[in-house]
């Protein structure tokens, strides 16, 4: 089973809850961390990382002493990366807009592109306290797409575990990347008009992506009650409230995970995944 | 020569458009036999890259020199590689831009 955390708006607690419930749940549990631009699950998991592995794409290249500069490379590719200057004989790729897909290579007449593999970030791997398995893309800075990198991280993902994947913030392509084929996604927002506003659109690309979806409201006695209503409003189940308190801050700021400072929250994480459970059954 | 303005319409009346890859329309003006051709943008409302896709197609109409308000990085290499001269922040209406450039005021 594949449980992403997402959540729209950012800062709302996404690895609160994350690092939380994989804690509580301890037993068959994998942790991905897919925000691999800033992957942050680490400082309350506290991984022992035991495996490093790059991850590497490729990117076009031209022989141009081959090329006829035919512009056919150019043309067919729906990212625009390539110009071809034909009156200067000249090649240009644009690597940030390039999504690796191949096309071009594949359809040049002459042969002249070729492809280099091109360092794109690393998987981390190692344990949690004995309990269960960490992953972790790290994208490397300066890359532009995170999507390849949380594509490879998610090859990690084991049937018979229960995998708890950890997306970045938005609903842009590496959280749709991180959310895909996922058996439930939890929406972790919090009850201010920049929270409902996220999540209703985490919301609608969850069903877009026929994902099955619940809400966390995190710092719950804060705010307006519009969360609340436009749950019920659209039959999202609210699968916990998590009241707002100073002390849950000031750990989380010293890097102490939820169910560290209130032990308490095992048994209703456990709860909650139970439910969640339930629901997709 | 062949200078290329970025505008908001179809005619020299029209203002120049401030952008480069999603402008409306490229004016392609001929200074020598002063005549020109609008060409729409169909990039317009591309996804991605169509500044790119924009500078390429004016290597391949031959423009020298690209009139508009501002050019983004990725158009600019493509233009600085194929030797086109950009000028950029420009406003006001495209025959101006035309004569302001036939005296070198630009």
């Amino acid at each position: 089973m594949t449980i992403t955390v997402a959540s729209g708006k950012g800062g709302t607690g996404k690895t609160l809850v994350a690092t939380s419930l994989a804690l509580s749940l301890r037993k068959d549990v994998q942790f991905l961390d897919c925000d691999v631009e800033e992957p942050n699950g680490y400082i309350f998991l506290k991984p022992d990382i035991k495996k490093s592995e790059t991850v590497y794409l490729p990117k076009p290249k031209v022989d141009i002493s081959k090329c006829t500069f035919c512009g056919l490379c150019s043309k067919l590719c729906r990212y625009n990366a390539i110009s071809v200057i034909k009156p200067k004989n000249k090649v240009l790729f644009f690597y940030e807009l390039c999504h690796s897909c191949g096309t071009c290579s594949f359809v040049c007449p002459e042969n002249a592109i070729y492809e280099e593999q091109i360092e794109k970030g690393v998987i981390e791997e190692g344990a949690v306290k004995g309990m269960f398995h960490f992953i972790q893309g790290k994208l490397k800075p300066s890359e532009a797409n995170p999507v390849p990198l949380i594509k490879a991280v998610k090859k990690k993902i084991k049937k018979g575990k229960i995998n708890i994947v950890d997306a970045s913030p938005g609903t842009s392509c590496p959280v749709v990347q991180a959310v895909n084929n996922s058996d439930f996604c939890i929406l972790v927002t919090e009850p201010t008009p920049f929270g409902l506003n996220d999540l209703t659109l985490a919301v609608e690309m969850t069903k877009k992506m026929n994902v099955p979806a619940g809400v966390i409201i995190n710092r719950a006695n804060i705010g307006n009650s519009k969360v609340k209503e436009y749950c019920i409003k659209e039959k999202i189940p609210i699968l916990l409230t998590i009241p707002f308190r100073k002390e849950i801050a000031v750990a989380y700021s010293k890097g102490i995970p939820l169910v560290e400072i209130y032990p308490e929250y095992v048994q209703i994480f456990r709860d909650t995944y139970s439910g969640i459970k339930d629901m997709i059954k | 020569m062949k200078i290329c303005i970025t505008a908001e319409g179809n005619n020299l009346e029209a203002n120049v458009d401030q952008r480069f890859g999603r402008c409306a329309y490229f004016i392609l003006y001929d200074t020598e036999t002063d005549t020109f051709e609008a060409i729409s943008n169909t990039n317009a409302s591309g996804m991605g890259g169509v500044g790119i896709q924009n500078a390429t197609m004016m290597t391949e109409k031959g423009a020298e020199v690209i009139i508009t308000g501002n050019l983004g990085p990725n158009a600019s290499r493509v233009l600085q590689q194929a030797g086109i001269k950009a000028v950029t922040g420009v406003s006001g209406k495209v025959k101006d831009a035309i004569e302001n450039f036939k005296k070198g005021l630009l």
